[in-house]
């Protein structure tokens, strides 16, 4: 809303107070003022003038020589190069010394011509000529004809006036008015409000409007009050400047007097008004209903609008002419050849016109008002207001009577608030007088109570007041926030702390970092496509879509965190950051549903990217490619550092979207069965390729089960006390045989001497038959209580070379 | 044979003295020392010689043998060194080149700022709550005194799924969840972290997706005086020990009074500067007194309890710690820009 000072001093005192310190001040009690505009953009010496006459200029055919008078004694001759310009008309003129924005006029010749001054376009004025009819956009600035000349044009067009910016929060729609914003500034300032006096000024005459017109509401729960009254005779034209001067510091383009009248009155009260060419209407009836199915209107914009059911029309007897509190139609529109008028003001539903003007995307400032819901006590004033007005400047005669359905009845609203409340709530010691002084500064009526309890009457124009809070916020607003002290909560300590599984995805996030990897923040929403490359721990459950995505690119929710760490993969490879260990922990979506009823399955994930070399290219060091060992040794360290790595089993069983070969499905062996958990793996050369990567290596985990199954208990254990004994040995089998079967077999047969077994070999061809490999392994033997001897271990050790004889055909290496 | 020996004397010392190398003064050792040395050689003389006479040569002839011992043992000493010395200045390395670092990763800064936050208010007695991204409508908007209709819904333009279901545009759902599951008891202290999402296009200050913090206490007695000093302790610990807050009358469905939160600029201390727009101050925080409608919905009655609420955007604290010029850096994921917060 933009509020001039100049319009808002004819209802409030601003004297003493500087366009600056009254934004400041209505900032600090809660309406932010965006901005401080000044209208006149620094133009002086430019005064209004008369054109006696205009001749072409000998030697130059699109310039004009005009001789003005301007008040100053003699006449002026000025060179003018406007098209159109005329003689008769009364111009802005700026004097040899007057200052333009970026511009001085001095005395000149044009092509030899004397020129002692300028006619003035509104944009050389300053103006925004968007605010402007077309007509007056271009060429020189034609004032009315009865304008007197010499007067300063900055007096003229309203020019010595500041416009301040309400920034406003959606409660605060009593402030989409002059008279509201007035009665804050009153508040501000503790000073008196002068309001208008429309009954008092009107004068009827002419019949009664009934006779003329009547109306009639279907359904009062879109509309609680509708009210019109007929004015005849009417003469539009333009309206006088000082209205247009004032809509124009609004930013509200004039257009005639009806209309801007119209306008004028809205921004006044905020309560939008709107007027028919009453001889347009049949029927001499105006009812408001729903619209019809099928429906059509087209509306002042010009377009062509398909009615729905539920949305709110104004009738005649034979069609839909306007939308209700939205826009009005074009078949009943106010032009140049209207004679008589219904002028409607109205209480519309703000709900009904919310949604119709949605589902329209049609915004107007009506709408935008109506929204909010309108006072219902200005219906009937801004109704009178403008019909006065309109019969002193559009010369119209006002039919006696307001003709209406439903009323202006609002329930009074008193609120009870208890001053120890007040104080208890805010921290402060307001004392009663004090706060009811407040109230009063508001014109919030709290009769004479001298104990705790107020009862404020709370006035119709602030409808976001409902509660004792409500009245608590106003105080605390008008008192001062920084007056409030600084207190600390008093009673129950509790003491902060994580969840268990908070604090594990902390330590998560640690050891990755510190073990190389960097975390990346994928967004939640990612391309249909890529929801399907990595499906395996949908188990076989369904992408989540937005319903109106902002892209296709970001249009279901993510199943993975793989496809987006790929995006960041060779976005940072495009940028020759190519040697990449990445980590995200998010949250991925599933939902078993076709059409959604309730939330999806919402995981979280841990997601790992190795991609490039292990260690950057140095001096000391070979740039080896990372591989499918590395990014298992990280998974690895992530599930050891959880105390679950004996429970972890890794299958070679190709998930989808990975290298057949060199992939794997990662499984937690629980107490009700083995679950899974994740894969691991290159992804698939294709994709590869589409991507652009070099080899990258992906992974992704469930978090939930690691949560849950997490041993965090840590446990002190003997240190041994005798020396292990090692035997490593090397084992040819079959080429199919896995190393987790065979490592698993010996654990099996160790027994409780077997401490540790490790790979430390692996190798095929050469000598070797086709078809098979070696495998060499390191077994420690430890007894807690003696040093073993070489027989206890071989005891044992023959078993577990047997077993695996005898399992896998294992033929020991000698 | 005294003669002889001291001749011989002579000439090993000089012999010695010229010694260039270990080689040569091994084989000179053996040539003068050795079982078939020349000393050895001279001695064997020294049968032929008197009872009277064979002390006193057997002494010159020892006196000979360590004199040469003596020089061959220092000259050995010296080679010895100079071989060490050799050694070391073979052994030099180029000390600026560089080392092998340790494997160094990252945590993402908007994380980083997250576990400070949460930090700050664990230290105050706050316990962190988490909810899901997707909402439904009643949890997002209704209980947070946002009926259907309401004209603040315009504020946050949201991304649904169906009628119901939305991705949340405010952590504050947590909220409400977190009262809900308490049952009436008190008091509540909780931060709730979390990813929101809101319909903007995405520029230089807006992202479609970003994080947000925000507080609930609710107990008996909690005061507006309570919020801004819980809101100074916090600023303080988190941009340091000067900093000042500012409150300022503002709007929200879901408290009443509604405030924003202004710090003073830690940039320039408040004496105005390109970071807080030469205000001195820089807004971060949304807060104010829980709305007696959401108090009931989640379960408490408001003429016993009373709570404050108060929420932040990461990003925007972020930006303004690190002077991060545009949000879009954080969900670009560039190394080069995330590998920037990896130290302390």
């Amino acid at each position: 809303m933009k509020v001039s000072t100049g319009w808002l001093a004819e209802y409030i005192s601003l004297e003493g107070v500087t366009a600056e310190e009254l934004a400041d001040k209505i900032t600090a009690a809660g309406i932010e003022i965006d901005g401080v505009e000044r209208r006149n953009k620094g133009i002086s010496g430019i005064v209004t003038g008369y054109v006696k006459s205009k001749e072409k200029h000998p030697d130059a055919d699109k310039l004009n020589v005009c001789i003005v008078d301007a008040g100053q004694g003699e006449d002026l001759q000025i060179v003018c190069g406007a098209k159109n310009v005329e003689a008769g008309q009364k111009v802005p003129v700026a004097l040899v010394g007057a200052k333009l924005p970026g511009l001085d006029i001095k005395k000149a010749k044009l092509r030899g011509v004397l020129s002692q001054g300028m006619i003035c376009s509104a944009k050389e004025l300053g103006l925004n000529d968007k605010l402007l009819p077309k007509e007056l956009q271009e060429g020189i600035l034609v004032l009315p004809e009865d304008m007197e000349v010499g007067l300063d044009i900055a007096d003229v067009l309203g020019l010595n006036d500041e416009v301040l910016e309400f920034d406003l929060t959606p409660n605060r729609s009593d402030c989409l008015s002059m008279i509201g914003a007035a009665y804050e500034v009153s508040a501000i300032l503790a000073r008196e409000v002068n309001l208008p006096k429309p009954e008092a000024d009107l004068v009827e005459a002419g019949g009664s409007a009934v006779a003329s017109i009547s109306v009639s509401i279907e359904n009062e729960e879109h509309c609680g009050h509708y009210a019109v009254r007929y004015i005849s005779g009417v003469k539009p034209g333009p309206s006088p400047l000082w209205i247009q001067n004032r809509l124009m510091a609004a930013g509200v383009r004039p257009i005639n007097n009806i209309v801007d009248i119209t306008n004028y009155v809205m921004l006044e009260y905020g309560q939008p008004l709107h007027a028919f060419d009453a001889d347009r209407l049949e029927g001499g009836v105006l009812s408001v209903r729903q619209a019809r199915e099928g429906e059509v209107l087209t509306t002042l914009d010009g377009q062509e609008r398909k009615l729905e059911p539920q949305m709110l029309v104004i009738a005649d007897g034979a069609k839909a002419v306007a939308l209700a509190g939205v826009m009005g139609g074009l078949n009943s529109e106010v032009t140049g050849a209207t004679v008589n008028l219904v002028l409607e003001s109205a209480r519309f539903d703000g709900g009904t016109v919310r949604k119709t003007s949605r589902q329209l995307g049609l915004r107007s400032e009506a709408s935008l008002r109506f929204e909010k819901e309108v006072d219902p006590q200005a219906v009937l004033p801004a109704l009178n207001r403008a019909a006065t007005l309109i019969a002193r400047y559009a010369g119209g005669t006002v039919l006696e009577g307001i003709v209406q359905a439903g009323s202006d009845a609002a329930e009074e609203k008193i609120l009870s608030l208890s001053l120890n409340k007040l104080n208890r709530y805010l921290g402060t010691e307001l004392s009663l007088l004090e706060v009811k002084t407040l109230f009063g500064r508001l014109h919030f009526k709290c009769g004479d109570a001298a104990s705790d309890m107020l009862e404020v009457q709370v006035p119709t124009r602030r409808g976001d007041i409902s509660y004792d809070v409500d009245l608590i916020e106003e105080i605390a607003r008008l008192y001062g926030y920084d007056k409030i002290p600084t207190t600390l909560i008093e009673g129950v300590t509790t003491p902060g702390a994580l969840t268990a599984s908070q604090n594990i995805r902390r330590e998560l996030r640690r050891l990755l970092a510190h073990g190389g990897y960097q975390e990346v923040l994928g967004y939640s929403f990612i391309q249909p496509e890529q929801s399907k490359l990595f499906p395996a721990l949908s188990g076989g459950e369904l992408a989540v879509k937005l319903a109106m995505p902002m892209s296709e690119e970001r249009s279901v929710l993510r199943t993975s965190l793989l496809p987006q760490l790929l995006d960041i993969a060779s976005y940072n490879t495009n940028r020759r950051q190519s040697d990449l260990a990445l980590f995200e922990i998010g949250n991925v979506f599933f939902t078993d549903e076709e059409q959604l009823t309730r939330q999806p399955r919402e995981l979280p994930v841990m997601g790992l990217l190795l991609s490039g070399t292990r260690v950057a290219k140095q001096w000391n060091a070979a740039a080896e490619p990372v591989d499918f060992f590395d990014l298992k040794g990280a998974l690895e360290t992530v599930v050891a550092h959880l105390g679950l790595h004996e429970r972890i089993v890794y299958e070679g069983d190709a998930p989808e979207g990975y290298h057949p070969g060199r992939s794997a499905s990662i499984y937690l062996q629980g107490t009700e069965g083995r679950l899974q958990i994740g894969t691991l793996g290159q992804i698939h050369p294709e994709l590869q390729r589409k991507l652009d990567l070099v080899d990258t290596y992906v992974a992704e985990i469930l978090l939930q089960p690691l949560y849950d199954m997490a041993a965090s208990r840590l446990q002190y254990k003997d240190l041994p006390r005798f020396p292990g004994m090692e035997r490593d040995i090397a084992v040819v089998v079959d080429a199919s045989v896995s190393a987790g079967d065979l490592l698993n077999t010996i654990r099996e047969n160790g027994g409780s001497l077997l401490q540790s077994v490790q790979v430390f070999d692996v190798y095929s061809g050469g000598k070797l038959d086709s078809g098979k490999k070696s495998i060499a392994i390191s077994l420690l033997y430890r007894h807690n209580d003696h040093t073993l001897t070489d027989d206890e271990v071989s005891e044992v050790h023959e078993q577990v070379l047997a077993s695996l004889g005898q399992t896998f055909g294992a033929e020991l290496r000698k | 044979m005294k003669e002889k020996l001291e001749a011989l004397k002579i000439e090993a010392l000089a012999k010695l003295q010229d010694v260039s190398n270990p080689q040569e003064l091994n084989d000179l050792r053996v040539k003068y020392l050795g079982k078939k040395g020349e000393l050895t050689e001279v001695l064997r003389g020294m049968g032929g010689l008197s009872a009277e006479e064979r002390p006193i040569i057997g002494q010159v002839a020892n006196l000979v043998r360590s004199a040469i011992e003596e020089i061959v043992e220092a000259k050995q000493e010296a080679f010895v060194q100079q071989e060490t010395l050799n050694r070391l200045q073979a052994e030099k390395v180029d000390v600026t080149l560089p080392g092998r670092r340790l494997a160094q990763g990252g945590i993402h800064p908007l994380s980083r700022v997250v576990q400070e936050i949460e930090d700050i208010f664990i230290g105050m007695g706050y316990r962190v709550a988490e909810g899901p991204e997707v909402e439904t409508d009643y949890y997002n908007f209704e209980a947070l005194n946002l009926p259907k209709n309401h004209p603040a819904r315009d504020m946050q333009d949201s991304f649904y799924l169906t009628d119901d279901l939305l991705m949340r545009t405010q952590t504050s759902p947590v909220q409400v969840r977190t009262m809900q599951a308490m049952k009436g008891e008190a008091p509540v202290k909780i931060i709730c972290p979390g990813k929101v999402f809101r319909r903007d296009d995405d520029d230089a200050t807006h992202s479609f997706q970003f994080h947000q913090i925000e507080g609930l206490v609710i107990g008996r007695d909690i005061r507006m005086s309570d919020l801004k000093g819980t809101l100074q302790q916090f600023v303080q610990e988190m941009f340091g020990a000067n900093t000042d807050i500012r409150l300022r009358p503002s709007f929200f469905p879901f408290t009443e009074p509604s405030v924003e939160v202004d710090v003073s600029c830690f940039k320039c201390g408040g004496n105005g500067c390109r970071l807080c727009k030469q205000t001195g101050w820089l807004e971060i925080l949304g807060a104010g007194m829980v709305h007696p409608n959401v108090l009931e919905m989640g379960g408490y009655d408001p003429a016993e309890y009373s709570g404050f609420a108060f929420g932040m955007g990461v990003e925007r604290i972020a930006m303004l710690k690190y002077g991060i010029d545009d949000i879009r850096h954080f969900y670009s994921n560039d190394m080069s820009f995330v590998k920037q917060f990896r130290g302390v």
